[in-house]
């Protein structure tokens, strides 16, 4: 056996150590349950939300930097690999909380309450990744076992090319989407504890530098299964209590259902309701002015200013109450500075009161499956056609995307065996199901307490919850009486999807203790992502760029003191770039998914399973699928068109939206792989041997 | 070591099972949504294709990797390609 790939450790050794594990797990499970308990008991005695809220952060905090430094090493295997001991389950839980981004925890209930059935792509999409990483990658890259995909694809390609665009890729994929956590955790920290939100990202980045930094994989990993813990415990506390409350179950999964009836027959009732229609024309007669003063914002400006300072005058001469002209002086400093400003912010306002002169808020019926019909006009036959297919797409694109992300494949690294490899696949699934069960009923149930107990209230007795979250953020949750009847209709509700699994704790009636609790839980799953990526990415730098490629004499120690000094240069450089709040960070998110797809999938895949795959095909699939996914993003995708000054009218292909470009770039890059590879020479006897090795566990 | 041509077997039932579970995970994961529509019928509250998207296909998925766990496991064992118990 070559040395490195099998189980660390005797039979006897590992029996032991996972015994040691399981009690280990048990109590921490139960330290946290008897830290909640203890915490709403100090609420209950006064103690202040601001202390409950940054107590929970710096205690868990704490927790996970305890793991990360008594987890410290210098050890190669075990610093890249946590020394391939880590049993099924583990790794399961591992995956888990290195896959639940802060866009799964905060992102993916907002989502589906926001867009009903058309989110569940994100559902059906990221976990049906698994069972390509199941089928297709996890065991062959666990029998390969090394330390990076990029030493699959460069020991299976050979040469330098393949493993240099890999190693580019890998950083690509990966820093994006850590740019996007390190946001979600400067934001969680800012809210947790109230302070700025720059100051809050590098209170996070100290969280995810003491996990990584000291122990690398081996810190990381046992971080993230005690991140798991935390993130799922808070996300189910709420969505248990909100269930118990509405229907005396408590099993959320199973039941609403039944809770999905009743908001569907609400929005019957609510489409014609005659308030209800009021409010949305009061919203089309005002998207009606905008769209007239943006016709000529700069004269529309300087009407707007000349009736301002004209009724300042006249309150003036009339002698009206101070209050009065002081509210008139606002309004007039109120105004766009320029015509620039005015069409910016006009615009905005449009494309909301367009929103928001549409039946329900804007949001398709819950229950009701793509957009148009599929038995009526011609233009609704093709919009039903049109939503289908970016539905499916989408599904496409973030299920092979899951499956070629690098930071949850190195994890199958980390198993001893090759069927511990695909048993831990199923634990995965296991435990990111969880999540991914309950987020669509936490969705439904908030819906429903909106449609039901928050609409038709009148405006003096609003529930506490909307009070305390529009306060903290207006452009979150706010409401307005456009129709000035004094009871809120739903159109006059606006709901940021973010808010929906903050706010669940405070919408069941839980104590605040609760609330801390969840966005503790937002924190970890940012952190534990964090962890996951950087290592991924310092990995990429120090041992497929240094060692492989610039240095193969290098010592072990060198080498992983050289990951270490990357990994902390990175998470300044990913912390710098969030500090700037870069604009549309989900789309970047979900950019990744593709771009990972399109250039790692086909060539993993076939590296395996087609013996014939070979250098040039490997190298020219993964740059033409890499290459037409961020050209089609870059065409058509509004934030990447005006960041790269492209001007040429959007045309989309098929219809398919930017963020499913992925669609094209994977069948572009299985189809050039295997043309070009038969069109060149076969692969050296060694680079067949990696194939024909891996498809053998002994 | 098993010798070449039962490895040969090994790896033909392999790739056999894989094509059998990739053909239901396309089926379940993308081939049932294309008909939501008319899947509509009402399945414990929800309405069927909602009840797919949300819970479903993902159960089906989590089968799917079971299965194919332990399926492989065995193919290890009938072979001789299992490995020592870590």
């Amino acid at each position: 056996m070559k040395l490195g790939t099998g189980p660390a450790q005797p039979a006897s050794e590992q029996s032991l150590f996972r015994r040691e594990l399981n009690r280990v797990t048990a109590w921490f499970v139960l330290g946290v349950l008897g830290f909640i308990f203890l915490l709403a008991g100090l609420e209950h005695l006064g103690l202040p939300r601001q202390w409950i809220g940054l107590i929970f952060l710096l205690s868990t905090i704490a927790l996970y930097a305890t793991i990360g430094i008594l987890s410290r090493t210098t050890d190669e295997a075990e610093y890249y690999v946590a020394g391939r001991r880590v049993p099924a389950l583990y790794n399961g839980m591992a995956t888990g909380a290195d896959w639940m981004s802060a866009a799964s925890f905060i992102g993916v209930a907002g989502t589906l309450y926001l867009t009903g059935y058309s989110g569940l792509a994100f559902i059906v999409g990221w976990t049906g990744g698994y069972c390509l990483v199941a089928l297709f990658l996890a065991p062959y890259l666990r029998r390969f076992g090394q330390f990076t995909i990029s030493d699959f694809l460069g020991e299976r390609y050979g040469g330098r090319l393949p493993r240099l665009i890999a190693i580019g890729s890998v950083i690509f994929c990966s820093f994006t989407y850590v740019v996007a956590q390190i946001y979600g955790v400067g934001i969680v920290t800012a809210r947790l504890t109230g302070v700025a939100f720059e100051l809050g990202i590098f209170l996070g980045l100290g969280g995810i530098l003491v996990c990584s930094f000291l122990g690398g994989m081996r810190a990381v990993t046992w971080t993230q299964v005690a991140q798991y813990i935390v993130l799922m415990i808070a996300y189910l506390v709420p969505v248990v209590w909100l269930s118990v409350k509405q229907t005396g179950v408590p099993l959320p999964q199973a039941v609403y259902g039944y809770q999905l009836q009743k908001v569907t027959a609400k929005e019957q009732e609510l489409l014609v309701d005659p308030k209800e229609i009021e409010v949305r024309y009061a919203y089309a007669v005002q998207a009606e002015l905008l769209r007239q003063k943006l016709e000529n914002p700069a004269q529309a400006l300087k009407d707007d200013r000349r009736s301002a300072e004209s009724r300042i005058a006249t309150l003036k001469a009339s002698g009206a109450p101070v209050a009065e002209v002081l509210a008139a002086e606002r309004a007039l400093s109120g105004l766009p500075r320029d015509a620039k400003a005015a069409q910016r912010q006009w615009t905005a306002a449009l494309a909301q009161a367009e929103t928001k002169s549409l039946p329900l808020n804007g949001m398709p019926p819950h229950g009701q499956q793509f957009a148009g019909n599929p038995d009526g006009t011609l233009a609704e036959q093709a919009e039903f056609d049109l939503s289908r297919r970016n539905f499916l797409a989408l599904v496409f694109c973030l299920m092979v995307g899951t499956a070629a992300l690098p930071h949850i494949l190195i994890r199958y690294y980390t198993v001893p065996t090759v069927r511990e490899a695909r048993r831990s696949v199923a634990w995965s699934m296991l435990f990111i199901l969880l999540l991914y069960l309950t987020a669509p009923a936490l969705a439904v149930l908030v819906k429903y307490e909106v449609l039901t107990q928050v609409v038709g209230t009148s405006f003096s007795q609003l529930p506490e919850w909307l009070a305390a979250w529009s306060r903290v953020d207006p452009s979150l949750l706010s409401v307005t009486d456009m129709n000035l009847d004094g009871v809120l209709q739903l159109n006059e509700l606006t709901l940021g999807g973010d808010v929906i699994v903050l706010a669940a704790p405070a919408i069941a009636g839980l104590p605040y203790v609760i609330s801390a609790l969840v966005a503790a839980g937002a924190l970890a799953a940012a952190l534990s992502t964090a962890d996951g990526l950087l290592l991924t990415i310092s990995s990429a730098f120090s041992h497929d760029l240094y060692y492989k490629m610039i240095d193969p004499n290098a010592s072990t120690a060198r080498r992983v003191t050289i990951s270490k000094m990357v990994l902390m240069v990175v998470a300044l450089a990913a912390a710098y770039v969030a500090a700037q709040r870069p604009a549309d960070i989900l789309f970047l998110v979900s950019a990744a998914f593709s771009f990972a797809a399109a250039a790692f999938f086909p060539a993993l895949v076939l590296g395996i399973f087609w013996k014939r795959a070979n250098r040039l095909g490997a190298s020219l699939g993964m740059l033409a699928g890499l290459g037409i996914t961020i050209y089609y993003m870059a065409m058509t995708q509004p934030w990447m068109r005006g960041a790269l000054g492209i001007t040429a009218p959007v045309q989309l292909w098929w219809g398919i939206q930017p963020i499913s470009a992925g669609v094209f770039g994977v069948p572009l890059g299985f189809a050039v792989m295997v043309v070009v590879s038969l069109l060149s020479r076969p692969p050296s006897e060694s680079e067949q041997a990696v194939s024909e090795r891996v498809r053998y566990p002994t | 070591m098993a010798p070449a041509a039962d490895r040969l077997t090994y790896w033909r039932r392999c790739r056999q099972l894989t094509a059998v579970l990739t053909v239901l995970w396309f089926a379940a994961g993308l081939g049932v949504h294309f008909f939501a529509r008319d899947l509509n019928f009402v399945f414990f509250g929800w309405p069927f294709s909602f009840w797919m998207a949300s819970q479903g296909s993902l159960l089906v998925f989590a089968l799917l990797i079971v299965v194919y766990a332990w399926c492989m496991e065995r193919l290890d064992l009938a072979h001789g390609l299992a490995e020592d118990e870590p």
